[in-house]
């Protein structure tokens, strides 16, 4: 199982991506010029803050040579994971339905919190169960999901803040979702942040592990 | 060039007639504008140091695990496994005095280049905060707005925010302080230095073009008192831009893996002009500089504009000729300006020119090394110079009362409401988080763990400056020594006020004797630092704030110590006091309205390190559950926060005293509260005082004192100490 993680200039938690892809697989960087996603297996988009996020978090980086290998690759069913910038890159692109907005907030805020697994029918939650609550901690400004209610009944949510948690206001507590095929999954909070318990939590080690599992077992 | 400036317009920039005068003596003419402008910031406080560089001269500086001392971007450490911890504290304070979230986020900004110079990848940051109360308005605005700029900064960068202080007095209304510590990770072999050599070789400017802003920052804002007119200084506040640092970071720690580079360095306060003198000066060389082709913002800027401007996000390197392409390909890489200003030469002189036409040249150690320096005239002030603080607890007050006033004390609340706007996690070192121990620690490549943590505390200090400072270093290592471990160097952060007056000489000169010392006896020693001085608004100076970070090291990782009570049963000890604490100058003193002492109780600077020792062996060998220093509040105010950051209670039965105020709330230093199991806290006894008096458990403190019974529930104390959290709404 070889993983690539996307680096746009300002992307910031790449390496901890790659330190937890690393944990289940292979892993290396895949660089926001080339539109080349070198053969790997499933694509993670990190951390931070692409281009700067000056205009609107993820704007500039959809257009990146490559996200249209991204694109391509999704469409072909390739297992995608996006998060926090990466959950926005993959909305704005249109890979994923909503957008994110600015938290109610205004403030960034970092906080280790639960959420709940909803859908663990994608290739990035198999490793896990529906109802299962994660340990992770979410850090963001931009973190409010919203999509207009007419579209809210076909949204796969894939995970949703536990016990009255929701850090950012987002709508019925979505913390994360998939597309349709489920195959594109995006999340604020950080599991690449939770893989080890001496950093706090080991709960986000499931989703790397889901595709290098269902990889394994194909 | 026009006619020549005069002295007046010397004055003007800074300097004294009497340097003026010196300047023209050095040159043997008047100096034209260009000249006479990098001379004013060269010169001015801020680079030269000229109030207190003889006074630094007395700290120790060496010792076996320094790799690199003061004199360089930052000092470094070594951490073992052939890699050295490279760490700073430097001040923005008067920035942010103007304009908070500029001044705080550049600040940020300014301390990770230092770091970086180095060859360092930043791992972490720290600051240390200080305004006037929480009831002012304008202090609730600049806390708001310094906190989000420092958020802004270290969020968007990618370099974590792992822990800090933040304290709120009177003194500090007009003029706060912010002071940024940073942390980066370099193998030993790889560190690079920032002396130019190799007559001949190229310097390249990369990063952010050069613009209007910041100009005069150094001679205008940090090396002066502030009045009545400092809205208009706002211009003189630079602004940053996270993503440019962030490409320029990237690059740089690319250039120097390509071994692209002869010398580094990054461009801060002065500009262009500081950094190539410096880097000529270190190297002992002169360099040729041309500012038409350095990248402008605005196309009409003057010589002098381009050699003072203070653009943030900039660096300077030195590459051999043959390497110019190389260094330019990296840089349009990460999207980054690169272009090749000048040359190394032998002249020993800075030559500037515009498109090959000299407009100024100055030799190198005229500007770098022939400011004068001056001596202080310290007098030991006659009368107290701080007006006693606004009593906000009665005379009167129970113990309870008085317990629940200081846990929401503004200076002992949680501080989770200033963390959570910080990213504590990027780059997965992070062992120990923010409230969850007395120091931040991370965890590094073989198994042992770099803490770190950054102290000061003003009121103490301004008591009494040599006892105050001696405390605050001592109270780094203590937080040190609750994870488990022990210091390896130490960084420091002189924020005082206007050194031309003897009250301030004499604080200063005070200060660093007790920092010399007790630094001397921790074996911590000074490998760099920062000084701010003039830092007084119209009502006075400031708090005298030396400010203390401490890099240390612990052998296992795993074993980091925690500050919460962590096992119901468990017993909890005092360990340590060889004497009664006192109120003088406490916190407790502070919220009773009652004026500093002219004094602080001395201290056993030997007893203090051997209950250090202990402690932290204890916490190294996994014997003990929790330690925490006891610090402002006191005694009982410690045993509450180990409550609060266990979710546990507590029951307690102390001996009566015939000062029991002094007992619960005094404070000294030398003391902590630690819990485990009883025969681990015995065992600790036998080479320190210690005395088990309580138990862990149920979800209340209790305190039984003689007949007098203090009991308050986790909730109670939680309500108060969330006292900060309305200032973020």
């Amino acid at each position: 199982m070889r993983f690539g993680v996307v680096q746009f200039p300002g992307t910031c938690d790449e390496r901890d991506a790659l330190l937890a892809c690393g944990q289940v697989g292979d892993a290396e960087l895949l660089w926001h010029g080339d539109a080349d996603l070198k053969g790997v297996d499933a694509v993670v988009i990190p951390g931070g803050f692409s281009y700067g996020d000056y205009l609107r978090v993820g704007a500039i980086a959809r257009f990146s040579p490559v996200m249209s290998a991204v694109s391509a690759f999704a469409r072909e069913g390739g297992p995608v994971l996006g998060i926090c910038n990466g959950f926005q890159v993959l909305c704005e692109a249109g890979l994923l339905p909503g957008a994110l907005l600015p938290n109610l907030e205004r403030r960034f805020i970092c906080r280790q919190l639960d959420i709940e697994v909803v859908d663990a029918g994608t290739p990035w939650t198999r490793a896990l169960s529906a109802g299962q609550l994660l340990s992770i901690p979410a850090k963001h400004t931009t973190g409010r999901w919203y999509a207009p209610p007419a579209l809210l009944d076909d949204v796969r949510v894939v995970f949703r803040y536990a016990h009255d948690g929701n850090p950012n206001g987002s709508t019925n507590d979505v913390a994360g979702v998939a597309n349709a095929a489920g195959n594109v999954v995006g999340l604020m909070p950080h599991p690449e942040h939770a893989i080890d318990a001496l950093r706090g939590s080991v709960d986000g080690l499931g989703l790397f592990a889901s595709p290098a599992g269902a990889l394994a077992g194909a | 060039m026009g006619t020549l400036p005069g002295v007046d317009d010397a004055v003007a920039l800074g300097l004294t007639p009497a340097e003026y005068e010196l300047v023209c003596d050095e040159l043997g003419r008047p100096p034209n504008q260009v000249e006479l402008a990098m001379f004013s910031l060269m010169w001015s406080e801020h680079c030269s140091y000229k109030h207190s560089r003889k006074l630094l001269r007395t700290l120790p500086t060496e010792g076996p695990r320094v790799v690199m001392g003061p004199g360089e971007n930052a000092g470094a450490v070594s951490v073992g496994d052939g890699l050295v911890c490279a760490f700073k504290v430097e001040s923005h304070n008067h920035p942010s005095a103007v304009e908070p979230f500029q001044g705080a986020a550049t600040g940020v900004g300014g301390i990770l280049r230092d770091i970086f110079a180095l060859g360092a990848r930043p791992i972490a940051v720290l600051d240390s905060l200080r305004f006037g109360e929480p009831t002012s308005e304008r202090s609730r605005y600049l806390l708001d707005r310094a906190v989000a700029g420092i958020g802004h900064y270290g969020n968007s960068i990618g370099v974590p925010t792992i822990g800090g202080e933040v304290y709120f007095e009177g003194p500090y209304e007009t003029n706060c302080l912010v002071n940024a510590m940073a942390l980066g990770l370099v193998r030993e072999d790889a560190v690079i230095r920032s002396a130019a050599s190799g007559v001949g070789n190229a310097v390249v400017l990369f990063g952010a073009s050069t613009g209007r802003d910041g100009i005069g920052g150094a001679s205008v804002l940090a090396s002066a008192e502030f009045g009545e007119d400092d809205a208009a200084k706002r211009p003189s506040v630079q602004v940053g831009d996270p993503f440019e640092e962030k490409k320029l970071l990237e690059c740089s720690l690319e250039l120097l893996e390509r071994g692209l580079l002869v010398a580094l360095q990054d461009l801060g306060a002065a500009g262009l002009t500081s950094s190539a003198s410096e880097m000529a000066s270190k190297g002992e060389v002169g360099i040729d500089l041309d500012v038409g082709l350095v990248p402008l913002r605005e196309a009409d800027m003057e010589p002098f504009e381009i050699m003072v401007s203070e653009s943030q996000e900039r660096m300077l390197c030195v590459c051999e000729p043959a390497r110019v392409d190389e260094v330019l390909a990296v840089c349009a890489k990460w999207e980054v300006h690169g272009t090749a200003i000048g040359t190394v030469t032998d002249t020993g002189h800075m030559r500037i020119l515009r498109h090959g036409e000299l407009v100024g040249e100055v030799p190198v150690a005229a500007l770098v090394d022939d400011c004068p320096l001056y001596d202080l005239e310290p007098e030991r002030p006659a009368a107290g110079l701080y007006p006693p603080p606004p009593a906000v607890l009665d005379a009167g007050a129970s113990l309870r009362d008085a317990l629940l006033a200081l846990i929401g004390s503004p200076n002992v609340a949680s501080r989770l409401p200033l963390f959570q706007q910080y990213d504590w996690l990027v780059q997965s070192r992070t062992v120990r988080r923010p409230a969850e121990a007395d120091a931040a620690v991370l965890q590094l490549p073989g198994g042992t763990g770099l803490a770190v943590s950054i102290d000061g505390n003003g009121r103490r200090v301004a008591a009494d400056p040599y006892t105050g400072t001696v405390a605050t270093a001592l109270e780094c290592a203590a937080n040190l020594a609750c994870v488990g471990a022990e210091p390896l160097g130490t960084t420091n952060n002189l924020n005082f006020g206007n050194p031309e007056k003897g009250h301030i000489a004499w604080q200063l000169t005070e200060a660093v004797r007790g920092l010399g010392d007790a630094c001397r006896a921790l074996g911590a020693p000074i490998v760099g630092g920062n000084v701010s001085l003039y830092n007084e608004g119209l009502e006075g100076p400031i708090y005298p704030t030396p400010v203390v970070g401490m890099v240390g090291e612990l052998p296992d990782v795993t074993r980091a110590g925690r500050l919460g009570f962590a096992a119901e049963g468990d017993a909890v000890a005092l360990v340590g006091w060889d004497a009664s604490p006192s109120l003088a100058a406490s916190e407790l003193a502070k919220l009773r309205g009652e004026a500093l002492p002219d004094g602080l109780d001395p201290i056993d600077v030997e007893h203090v390190i051997g209950v250090q020792a202990a402690v932290r062996d204890a916490v190294r060998s996994g014997a003990i559950s929790s330690a925490h220093d006891i610090a402002e509040g006191g005694f009982l105010v410690a045993v509450a926060e180990c409550c609060l950051a266990g979710g546990l209670g507590a029951r307690l039965e102390l001996v009566t005293s015939s000062a029991p105020w002094e007992q619960l709330f005094g404070e000294r230093p030398g003391g902590f509260v630690v819990s485990g199991p009883r025969a681990a806290l015995e065992a600790l006894g036998e080479r320190v005082p210690v005395d088990v008096f309580g138990t862990v458990g149920g979800s209340a403190l209790e305190v039984g004192l003689g007949d007098e019974r203090v009991e308050v529930g986790l909730d109670a104390l939680r309500g108060a100490h969330g006292a900060l959290a309305p200032l973020f709404p």
